[in-house]
Parts: structure tokens; sequence; C-alpha cells
């Protein structure tokens, strides 16, 4: 045994970028299984809701509403329902596997391994996508049976996914560091995320609000990132598209370097 | 070459609690080591800055020649770690935990598995490697945590009180595994409130206490600094009194048990001679205590005399 890992590779030790990939697609593996083996937890509840939402918002109070942007009710809050469904499934999903690593210690497997601090919220954030996009499709086959989808701009539907996810992905890992207890965990979605979210445009379009509240509405990014979301399928939003892009991604990248800083210095997870 | 080397290592916590005041402290490659401390005295902080567990307040810290300021990542490439408390995911099966540990370190998932069937196997494991680790027995527990640090097969083992509570039969097991471990080569560091562990373990010693090394050296050269001796004697007929034994200070305990202390310059023979003479037949004899035990707690005694004094 002349090097830790020597005998992995079978000559010499393993380059660091090797250790890392490993120590990477590892995380990702991992969470993936967490995912699956509590699927009635992780993907099945966003399906149940996005259901009850057509039913009781689509049928019932959507015949009322009548059309928004020249589209069927039904039609218009689809792409609002499957992108709440990325972003509640993103954040909750880093939070609760981070913070449970942290309560029941077993955080300290990845503390003491070689990997630096950027793979592990790396990590984290590719296992909140995995949830994210797979619930994402789930409530996208949902709303099928209730709504016509097409596909106005297939890249404008990937990256606001990919992007809207790693987001809330990296909230989710931000919420979990400073969480000090279960409660301080759901602070965050129930105080923060679920407002925002409702009043993210999923339901209806800010032009039916009066001027001041719209103002107060732009300053909301789940409103750009669902609307982002909604020009990918129909072609129509309230926000400048470009703008919404360019948006999600300083946060992504802002909120990325945020969250290495923490776990690198120890935030949360050591003294 | 030094398998650990700190220097000037101090730790001072949030609430000013000061764990350890400046250790310098190597332990050479290949060796079994003991670091022994009462509670609290520096031993898990110690462990926790080598393993980046907690930030050090100053100091320095290598590994095999990695110093954990500038390589890091080749520096914890080289530890495995068992910790004082468990800490991995309960829900989780013994396999898919080694597995995953070893990915951590960049095995990948084929040598893996071999490994995790190699070593659960070692470690009585096998069997229950796809039931959830919150059913496994304590003493599973831990022999499941060694498992999951040999997975790299790390060149420093550090073990941070392996076998507290686990039944004497398995703690002994677990010895034979960690002689065969250290025997192949790879260093190992043990801290344990057992002390007949250590010494039965261990080839070189240091004692911590309050944040300070304050001895450190062979386990044989230690444990000859014993002056006296106390040893308890089962004797076979029933006693009225303690046998007078010129030289000796023979004390009655019960009417088949008797304690004596005896200094380096007396031998055992003369005692047997005087006993036999006064037809008191010896069954059995022990050490009252067992011998690190004695000298560590003169040495930490005596160190927590002198800091009230000063």
């Amino acid at each position: 045994m002349d090097d830790a890992t020597a005998t992995a590779a079978g000559s010499g030790p393993p380059s660091m970028a090797r250790i890392r990939w490993i120590g990477f697609s590892t995380i990702v593996i991992r969470e993936y299984g967490r995912i699956v083996r509590i699927w009635g937890q992780t993907l099945v509840p966003s399906a149940v809701t996005a259901m009850l939402y057509f039913v009781i918002f689509g049928n019932l109070i959507g015949r009322r509403v009548g059309p928004i942007a020249g589209f069927d009710y039904k039609q218009y809050i689809a792409p609002g329902l499957i992108m709440m469904a990325i972003i509640t499934n993103s954040y909750g999903n880093v939070v609760s596997s981070f913070f449970g690593a942290k309560f029941g210690k077993h955080i300290e497997e990845l503390l003491v391994s070689p990997l630096p601090a950027w793979i592990i919220v790396a990590g984290y954030v590719t296992g909140g996508l995995v949830r994210g996009l797979l619930v994402g499709l789930v409530v996208m086959v949902v709303s099928l049976v209730f709504a016509r989808l097409e596909v106005h701009h297939l890249a404008a539907i990937v990256a606001a996914a990919l992007l809207t996810s790693s987001v809330f992905s990296l909230a989710g890992f931000i919420n979990a560091i400073y969480a000090r207890n279960f409660d301080q965990m759901n602070w965050i979605p129930t105080f923060v995320l679920t407002p925002l979210t409702y009043f993210g445009g999923v339901f209806y379009s800010v032009t039916m609000l009066p001027p001041w509240a719209q103002k107060v509405s732009f300053v909301n990014p789940i409103l750009h990132m669902v609307n982002a979301f909604r020009y990918g399928f129909l072609g129509a939003s309230d926000v400048h598209v470009t703008g919404a892009f360019v948006l999600m991604s300083v946060l992504a990248v802002a909120m990325f370097v945020f969250a290495v800083s923490l776990l690198d210095r120890g935030v949360g997870v050591r003294d | 070459m030094l398998a650990l080397s700190t220097r000037e290592l101090t730790k001072t916590y949030r609430n000013g609690v000061q764990a350890l005041r400046g250790v310098d402290l190597d332990v050479e490659q290949g060796d079994f080591f003991a670091l022994l401390g009462p509670n609290g005295a520096g031993k898990t902080t110690l462990i926790a800055i080598i393993t980046s567990l907690v930030n050090k307040t100053g100091g320095t810290a290598s590994v095999f020649g990695y110093d954990i300021d500038k390589e890091l990542e080749r520096a914890k490439s080289c530890i495995g770690i068992v910790p004082q408390e468990l800490n991995f995911n309960q829900f989780e099966t013994p396999l898919t935990i080694v597995i995953n540990q070893a990915g951590f370190y960049g095995i990948p998932r084929a040598v893996a598995r071999v490994r995790a069937e190699r070593y659960l196997k070692q470690l009585q494991l096998w069997d229950k490697r796809n039931s959830a680790a919150r059913g496994l027995s304590g003493g599973m527990k831990r022999r499941l945590m060694i498992a999951r640090a040999l997975m790299h097969e790390p060149r420093l083992l550090i073990l941070d009180e392996p076998t507290a509570g686990v039944d004497i039969e398995i703690r002994r097991t677990m010895w034979d595994f960690l002689r065969e471990i250290n025997a192949s080569g790879t260093t190992i560091i043990l801290t344990t409130h057992y002390l007949e562990e250590a010494e039965t373990l261990c080839r070189n010693i240091a004692i911590i206490n309050k944040g300070d090394i304050i001895e450190r050296d062979r386990m044989g050269n230690l444990l000859l600094r014993l002056h006296t001796e106390t040893f308890v004697l089962n004797t076979r007929g029933v006693l009225d009194a303690a046998p007078e034994t010129p030289g000796f200070a023979l004390r009655m305990i019960d009417a088949h048990t008797l304690e004596v202390d005896v200094s380096k310059d007396q031998n055992l023979n003369e005692l047997f001679a005087l006993l036999s003479q006064r037809r008191i037949e010896i069954l059995s004899m022990r050490n009252k205590v067992n011998r690190l035990e004695e000298i560590f707690m003169r040495l930490v005694e005596n160190r927590t005399a002198a800091g009230a004094a000063g």
C-alpha cells in the first residue's frame, strides 16, 4: 500500500481529477438511490398536487377566468405547475438530504474524504437536479392529460428547467448549511419559497395585477423563471426572456460560489 | 518516514475553551500508537483537526509529509478514520455504506465491491450486508465503521475508542484484526479508555492532558517506570489475619485474599518463600490494577496537582 489509493488504479496513485470524478458520481448515485428508494415521498406527491390543481383551478375556476394571453387557462398554468414542482422538489431534495446528513452525522463521511467542497456541493446540486427534473417530467405527463402542451422553444424549456433547478438546489443547500434543527429547515420553504412561488405568476399573468403589484412582482425571481419556462411552451411571457436567463445564470453562479465558500469554511458543519 | 507530525498545534473553541495548547507529536510509519488521556483532554480534537472535521487555531500538521494546509486532499487520502460516535446513515445497508465510502476516496465501484466483500467478511458482517444498518448490534456497528475506514486501504488508520461498549469476546477479535492490519504496514493511532487494550496492542504511547502532551515514550519504557506494583493473592486455606512477612506489608482483604505492594528492588520469589514457610498456599495472583492504568493515573494526577499548585 504505497499510496492510499494506489491499488485501486493498479499503477501509481490516481489523479485528483479521477478521485473527484468518482467521488462526484458516488454522491449523485447515492442521491438517486435515495430518491428512488423513497419514491412515495419524492416522486408521487407533486403528481397528485398537480392533478388537484388542474381539477380545481383548471376545470372549476379556470372556466370562469377565461383565456390568458390567448391561451386556454389550463394550457397557461401547465408550465407554471411543472416549474413549481421543479422548484419545490429541487429545494426539498437538497435541504432534506444535506440536513439529514448533518443531523445523522454521516456528512462526516464526505468531510473526511479528499473531495473538495465544490465537488460536494456539485454532487448534492446534481442530486437536486435529478429529482427536480424527474418530478418535472412526471408532472408534465400529468399535464398532458388535462392540457395541450406544444414545444415552442425546446432550448428555452431545457435551460429554464436546468437553471431553476440548480438555483433552488443551491438554495436548499445553503438553508441546510445554516439550519440547526428541523424547524429551521422548514422556515424558508414555508415563509419564503411558497409565497414567492404563488406570487410568481404560476396561476395568473402579472398583467392582471394593478401597476404597483406588477412592479413588486418583477422583483420576484420566480416570476422570471416561470415565464422563461412558459415561453418555451407557449411563446408568451410577461418578462423579458433574455433578461430572465441572465438573472437565472447570475443567481446560479453566485449561489454556487457562496455555497462552496460556506462549506469550505465549515460553516454549520465543523467548528 | 513520519505518518503524522504536528507542531505547535493549537485549538481554541469559540466558547473560549482551549482544547489544544501547542501539541508536538510524531508518529512513525508502521507504528501502533496509543494516544491516551482523560475525557476532555484534547484527543478527539487532535484527531478531528487531522481529519479536517475541526478547524485548527494555529500550528501545523502533516500526514506522510502532506501538509494539511497545503495538500489537504492528498493528506486526507492517506487517512482512514473510525470515529468515537456512530456516523453512518442508519437507513442504508452496510454494503452501500462501505461502497459509497470507497467512492468518496476515488475507488471505482468494481474494486470497491471486491474490497467490501473482503472486509465485511473479515469483520463478520457479510451476512448482514443487505440489512439496514440501524438494525445492527452495537458491536456490529463499530465493526462496520472499521470496515468503512479500510475501504480505501489507508496508510494511516485512526481509531477513536473503537471498542467502546463492545463485549470482551468481540473486542479480542477486533484486536487480532487490528494487529493483522498493522502487520500489513498500516500505521495505527488508537485512543481508548481500556488501558489494557493500549498496553496489549501499542508499541508507543503519548498521554495528553488538558491540551498538552505530558508523556511520550515507548510502551515498554513507560511501564518500567512503575516503581511499585500491587498484587492480589488468592489463598487455598482460610486466613485469620495477614501473615507477617518481613519486607512485605501484606494486607488481608478477606479470608481467602491478600494484597501486597512490591517495589522494583524486591522480588516475588522472596515473598513466595516467606509464604511457603508459613504454609500459605497461593492459588492465583493478579495485578490489582492494570500497570498502564497506574502510570496513567499518576501522570495525570501529578500534572493536575502541579497545575493547581502553579
